[in-house]
């Protein structure tokens, strides 16, 4: 064995389809000097690739995985390893029909083409050794295809190795990583040490093992997928080559069946599930077939056995029909089912490409690749990006839990709104007892239990009748309450107490803090004390890396409040813009500071009865923030709104939270304040403002421009994304973000119907709608809009669109609902000159 | 007394039965004890060990005695042992010494320790065995006395020596009609293809997975006549009925020491390499250079079964005529 | 017919040993379980003589609760019933599992007809169990055999010998231990898996008998670690193969 060279540029840990993805495309970005090691032999190390069924059906309900998905496969069959077969996912209950006809929205919506609903008896014409009696029908996409996963990865690996700038090491396996000062600075091997500028884990599940060397986290967990092939099929005699049959996914029973030669394989992610412990797999010696198969456990797979045979008895029935190879082959899982990539919050320079399955592995090499060479990729990666865990979500217990339990999601129907059943209450804000006095839902966000409505409201539904917009369908009342919009409509008549403890609050202080705001955020942060901004958070292309509220507190310190969910990686870009010198620190109070917001036009009166400050109007301006004292409280209050109302955010150490909570209330009960949960807060107060939200609206493929958000003029200071922010707004955009509303909710049974997110937005002949760069017009937001009594849905559309009055379609389940056009841009359906707000 | 059960056919001994008595005599002579024999059946053959230090050969002679009865060769053993008081008794680790060694264990409930690589007299008696084919060793202790032994084929070669005078003690073992339910009777001789034996070959070429089909064997056939050899393969071959369950190198096949095993397209599970680790060279032609076969190769050869077979073919041949 | 078959319950051993801590069992948290080849022939042999002569097929283990997974993976197979004898784990010596497997089968209510098992177990390899259950049931036994005849009450053995091969001639019933490649056997279709699941199992629970052949230790043997020096790649590398031919003096 040749010994590795003492130093690197980076050095890629994993030669499976993502390793190999990886060396390629840092080399193709220019990158040499790379160094690729495993543990395993080569071409087949033994990880999970080398067990992978390597089908791929391009159409998620995920925006990015569908994109990474869908460049995945230009790559593979560019590389001559894809072979097209097509495949059914096949509906036994009605739940399903309705599921496929979403997969259908998420299509279009996505632009993946060609997709049709199928009868049984044409699916059968597909498939004809499925039984049509089983089945109610399918949803067929033509372009699913069987990759040679292994022969891509070799080709890959050896493009990176022609053009000189790869070197990889078989049979060398990882001992420790060295970190100096958080960064990581070498590998040591059993066959050396080598240091190296960036290391990238690629090793699919021993990536827990890996970063635990560098005292990093890769919350993924292995976990079992059962496959068995039986044959050889007598109908399949003559099958030339992989595959010539279409795939087809029992969704109902969480299996899928495919031809593979003369026999089928049939696989299942139904069984329970069946988690290992990386710091458990087996060596390659020591493994019977590879460390990743391990043995077929036949009693998970009893119940699989008789759904197969139901569904495929010509086959699955015959006797002479024999199971000939059965594993139970490990695959990675992650606590929210999606990859795990980027730089390690822990360690700079050490980069996780992690739980990433064969169908988007080529797609997530070259978009992390662009991230590490370029400073970000092409196909927004955000939900993907493992900064996103907090520490309670990289336990032991909560990667088990939500993996055990998002397991049988596999194919599962999940609800836009479903919440999770496990490992819940694991962070409680101080008003948690009062709320579940209140009868208050809680949902889930980043683990803290927030009330999205309150039962105690529900009086309210029948005050407000058909203004509430009742749902009678169970799909859209499913995680769902009419009480959300007459919680909403109070508001606007009174007050409401919403909490927002989940904020992600951090401090930038020193010589240097006004330096990296003014940097990294694109508003103007050169403002007198006391201001609060709200701004975009831009890529270096323009796009959005997120949106923020900056307090500054003083001429050295600024406190930014982000939103639960994506504050951890807005606090870790944060730190990676800090200045070198040191002269700026950040400080995370998140769980040091809780919030409560109270709106509604009896706002002021009620805080005005409880502090001896001055809140009047031009006392306490709008977009600005001063400490107010309440009773023995000292309480940072920010006069901003995300609802449209009139209003304050109020902040105090989260000891006195209940305190606060205690004061607002008492003194509230005259001026008819209620509790107002998450439902208004989230959506239906900020989408009849036309408020756009980060992750759905907002993501770096869209622009400032294209969202509406421009301001009336650039800084002069430079900050991130600057350039192309100027080159934006000197285009005219080729699509701009509207507030459309429903003008007809009746389906074809008369019932009203209420779009959720995603669908496709189409022209008036049903055709999908797709911008100068190619990006299709979908919902990215929907929901009820009750001040105007609309049901209000959000879509970036083509110029010849995105103008007000203009008549289109959405696809919802399989039927078209006529729509307009309302606002092209960012101005309110509701209150449009913000009079409620300035009032 | 070391007491070792000798086979033999047609006349002549059987090989492994003289390296049990070889390694029977160092045992012996360390006891300070005689080492003695058993024959059964045949008289012409019991002259022959006084050469490997046997004192007293014991012949079992009886009218129905016909052809191999291993039930009547462990009554004849046992009626041995008895009389003479033998401390250990010894058989090769064959089929045959196995089978009646089982047969003594049984008739006297005794244990028997089968496949032993290294048996220590004494009380318990310690034997050092093989498990899994040869993949594991075993120590174990063996309460019974006598001892019952067989030790694994080529432990030790087959050495003349001692000082034994051979002298032949003739039987009439006193035997049932059960005892004689089960005597071998020759069967037409197999349709073996060559004259070579699998298990006595010098060169060996085996096929595997890699091979790809039955008529993949074609150049693997032609090269083993070449080379004066014969086929071996992988237990995947014969599952996959490519080849004939004969033909089989492994632990549940046969198990070869030949000169040279070529190894062609084998991945070289454990199953298949109990087989075949005791090849004098190996010479492996695979396509992975990470198979595990690698591991008990001496030369490698990385390619495609079909591709490069052919070319040594050519070579040899130019050889053979140069 | 009625047959009996008896199998093990093995550790599958694709890869390296691994020996627990106290040196007497092999490291199998992380292995599959088999039976040895043998069995797998001779569960094979016994389902063909039960669909060929009518009757039925008995698997019978010794070994852990978890055997069970083995007599039902027969039993897809198509084994008819199950027969478990109960251990804690421990390995049982030849004569303690010949003297449990005999019991069980004097016990049991059908008369076998024939009893099949492997010629030796693929972990043990102690080459005895079948001889000592044929002689404490008192019936005759033939070893190592590889093709099976059975006609008018009587079976035909044939057993393979460097020869050529030796043929037996016994009255039944009786006992035979096969070896690999008596037959291919089949791979287990699902409705076999499907029905296996329904099919009875007796447990039995006799005590462990002190070992006569006490196993002590147990070790991977050093073996020559040899790494293949490579002649190269594809046909070129023929001209080093054939000097390597001439250097051994095979041509």
């Amino acid at each position: 064995m040749s010994t590795l060279p003492s130093r690197a540029k980076a050095v890629i840990i994993g030669a499976g389809i993502v390793g190999n993805s990886m060396v390629y495309h840092l080399a193709r970005l220019g990158w040499t000097d790379l160094v690729q090691i495993d543990k395993g032999p080569l071409p087949n190390p033994g990880g999970s690739t080398g067990h992978a069924s390597n089908f791929i059906f391009p159409v998620d309900h995920s925006k990015e995985m569908a994109l990474l998905t869908f460049d995945s496969v230009s790559q593979y069959k560019e590389m001559g390893v894809f072979t097209q077969c097509g495949g059914i996912e096949v509906a036994r209950t009605e739940e399903r029909m309705q599921e496929l006809w979403r997969r259908m929205q998420s299509a279009k919506s996505f632009g993946i083409d060609g997709c049709k609903m199928l009868t049984p008896a044409e699916c059968i014409e597909l498939v004809p050794y499925m039984d049509p009696d089983v089945i109610l029908g399918g949803f067929y996409t033509p372009t699913v295809g069987v990759v040679d996963s292994l022969r891509a990865g070799t080709i890959m690996r050896e493009r990176a190795q022609e053009m000189g700038s790869l070197q990889t090491f078989a049979n060398t396996e990882v001992t420790g990583m060295v970190v100096n000062d958080g960064q990581i600075t070498a590998v040591e091997t059993d066959n050396g040490t080598i240091e190296a500028e960036y290391v990238v884990i690629a090793t699919g599940l021993w990536g827990p093992r890996l970063a635990k060397m560098a005292g990093a986290s890769i919350p993924l967990t292995p976990a079992v997928h059962q496959m068995i092939d039986v044959g050889p099929v007598p109908r399949f005699a003559d099958a030339k080559g992989d595959i010539e049959h279409p795939i087809v996914r029992d969704m109902d029973t969480n299996m899928y069946e495919r031809q593979h030669g003369n026999g089928l394989e049939i696989g299942s992610y139904a069984h329970r599930p069946i988690l290992h412990d990386p710091e458990e797999l087996p060596s390659v010696e020591e493994a019977q077939l590879s460390p990743t198969e391990f043995p077929f456990t036949a009693e998970d797979f009893e119940l699989q056995y008789e759904q197969a045979l139901e569904l495929m008895p010509e086959i699955v029935g015959d006797e002479t029909v024999g199971q000939k190879y059965a594993i139970n082959g490990l695959l990675s899982l992650t606590p929210d089912g999606l990859p795990l990539l980027g730089e390690t919050p822990e360690v700079k320079n050490l980069w996780s490409v992690s739980a990433v399955w064969i169908k988007e592995g080529p797609g997530i090499g070259k978009a992390v690749s662009e991230w590490m060479v370029l400073g970000e990729s092409a196909i927004d990666l955000q939900s993907s990006d493992i900064a996103r865990f907090y520490d309670h979500q990289k336990t032991r217990k909560n990667i088990k839990d939500r993996t055990a339990e998002g397991f049988n999601k596999t194919y599962g129907i999940v609800h836009p709104n479903e919440q999770w059943a496990s490992n819940r209450n694991v962070r409680l804000s101080p008003y948690y007892e009062r709320q579940k006095a209140l009868g208050a839902e809680f949902y889930e966000t980043a683990g803290w239990e927030r009330p999205f409505w309150y039962e105690s409201n529900a009086d309210l539904v029948e005050k407000f009748g058909d203004a509430v917009m009742p749902r009678t369908a169970e799909w859209e009342s499913r995680w769902w309450s009419p009480i959300i919009n007459a919680e909403h409509l109070q508001m606007r008549e009174t007050a409401g107490l919403v909490d927002l403890t989940a904020f992600v609050e951090f401090d930038i202080q020193g010589p240097g803090a006004f330096d990296t705001v003014q940097r990294v955020c694109m508003r103007q942060m050169d403002v007198p004390i006391g201001r609060v901004v709200y701004t975009p958070v831009l890529s270096d292309n323009g796009g959005f890396k997120s949106d923020l509220t900056v307090m500054r507190l003083a001429h050295d310190h600024y406190r930014v409040v982000t939103g639960g969910a994506h504050g951890m990686a807005d606090l870790k870009w944060f730190r990676d813009n800090l200045p070198e010198d040191g002269t700026a620190q950040i400080t995370d109070l998140t769980s040091s500071l809780t919030t409560l917001g109270i709106w509604g036009p009896n706002a002021r009166r009620i805080l005005e009865s409880i502090t001896r400050d001055d809140v009047s109007h031009d006392g306490f301006k709008f977009g600005t923030c001063k400490s107010i004292e309440i009773g023995s409280l000292k309480v940072l209050a920010s006069r901003i709104s995300y609802v449209g109302d009139l209003g304050w955010e109020l902040y105090v150490p989260m000891e006195q939270g209940a305190q606060l909570w205690d004061a607002l209330w008492e003194a509230g009960q005259q001026h008819g304040l209620i509790p107002v949960g998450i439902g208004v807060y989230g959506t239906t107060g900020r989408i009849e403002k036309g408020y756009r939200a980060f992750g759905t609206e907002l993501e770096t493929e869209f622009n400032v421009v294209e969202a509406g958000m421009a301001p009336p003029k650039v800084k002069e200071a430079d900050f991130v994304g600057k350039a192309s922010h100027l080159k934006h707004r000197s285009e005219d955009p080729v699509a701009t973000l509207c507030s459309l509303t429903v003008d007809d909710h009746t389906s074809s049974t008369g019932e009203k119907r209420y779009m959720m997110g995603k669908e496709p937005i189409l022209t008036l002949d049903k055709e999908p709608i797709t911008d100068a760069h190619g990006r299709r017009s979908f919902v990215t937001s929907a929901g009820s809009a009750p001040s105007v009594g609309k049901h209000v849905l959000m879509s970036y559309l083509p110029p010849e669109y995105a103008v007000e009055g203009t008549q289109l379609v959405v696809e919802y389940l399989g039927e078209h609902y006529p729509v307009t056009v309302a606002v092209a841009g960012a101005t309110p359906l509701f209150d449009p000159k913000n009079e409620r707000i300035l009032s | 007394m070391v007491l070792v059960l000798v086979d033999h056919e047609n006349g002549e001994i059987d090989e492994a039965s003289l390296q049990t008595l070889t390694y029977g005599r160092e045992l012996a002579a360390a006891a300070g004890e005689p080492l003695e024999a058993l024959v059964v059946g045949d008289v012409g053959v019991a002259g022959s060990l006084g050469a490997y230090g046997v004192a007293t050969v014991h012949v079992a002679v009886h009218d129905a005695l016909t052809g191999y009865a291993p039930v009547a060769a462990a009554r004849a053993a046992a009626d041995v042992a008895s009389r003479t008081g033998s401390s250990l008794v010894l058989a090769a680790g064959s089929p045959r010494g196995n089978e009646v060694m089982a047969h003594l264990g049984a008739l006297t409930d005794l244990p028997v320790a089968a496949d032993c690589i290294k048996v220590t007299p004494g009380s318990p008696t310690q034997v050092v065995r093989a498990r899994w084919g040869g993949s594991l060793i075993e120590e174990a202790n063996l309460h019974g006395a006598p001892a019952l032994a067989t030790l694994v084929p080529h432990t030790v070669a087959a050495e003349a020596g001692g000082s034994g005078t051979g002298e032949v003690a003739e039987f009439t073992p006193e035997l049932s009609d059960a005892d004689l339910f089960v005597v071998a009777r020759q069967g037409e001789a197999a349709h073996e293809s060559s004259g070579v034996s699998l298990a006595d070959a010098k060169v060996v070429v085996s096929g595997g997975r890699g091979v790809g089909s039955a008529e993949g064997f074609a150049p693997l056939e032609e090269l083993a006549e070449l080379l004066g050899g014969t086929i071996g393969c992988s237990r995947v071959v014969t599952g996959n009925g490519w080849r004939p369950h004969t033909e089989q190198v492994g632990q549940t096949g046969t198990k070869i020491a030949p000169d040279l095993y070529i190894a062609c397209g084998i991945s070289g599970a454990t199953q298949h390499i109990a087989g075949c680790r005791n090849s004098k060279t190996m010479i492996v032609i695979n396509t992975d250079p990470e198979a595990a076969i690698m591991g008990y190769a001496d030369y490698a050869i990385i390619g495609d079964v079909s591709k490069v077979l052919p070319a040594i073919i050519d070579e040899t041949k130019k050889a053979k005529v140069g | 017919m009625d047959v009996l078959v008896c199998i093990k319950r093995v550790p599958l051993s694709g890869g390296k040993f691994t020996i627990t801590e106290d040196g007497l069992d092999i490291e199998s948290a992380k292995l599959g379980f088999t039976i040895s080849p043998h069995e797998e022939v001779a569960v094979e042999e016994a389902v063909r003589i039960a669909e060929k002569e009518g009757g039925s097929v008995t698997v019978l283990t010794l070994g852990p609760p978890d055997a069970e997974e083995q007599i039902r993976e027969q039993m897809a197979i198509g084994a008819d019933r199950g027969i478990l004898i109960e251990t804690d784990g421990q390995e049982w010596d030849p004569q303690g599992t010949a003297s449990a497997i005999a019991d069980a089968i004097n016990a049991d209510e059908t008369d076998f007809d024939l009893i099949i098992m492997g010629n030796e177990s693929a972990d043990a390899s102690g080459y005895q169990v079948g001889i000592r259950v044929a002689h404490k049931l008192g019936r005759p036994v033939v070893t190592g055999v590889k093709g099976i005849t059975i006609a008018d009450g009587k079976a035909t053995f044939e057993r393979p010998v460097k020869t050529g091969r030796e043929m037996y001639e016994v009255p039944l019933p009786a006992v035979v231990t096969v070896l690999d490649g008596l037959n291919i056997p089949r791979y287990p279709s699902v409705p076999g898996r499907i029905r296996a699941k329904k099919k009875p199992i007796e447990r039995l629970n006799p005590e462990r008998p002190e070992p006569k052949l006490e196993k002590t230790h147990l070790e991977v043997p050093v073996m020559k670690s040899r790494q293949a020096q490579v002649l190269g790649n594809g046909p070129e590398a023929a001209p080093a193969v054939v000097e390597i031919f001439k250097q051994i003096g095979v041509i």
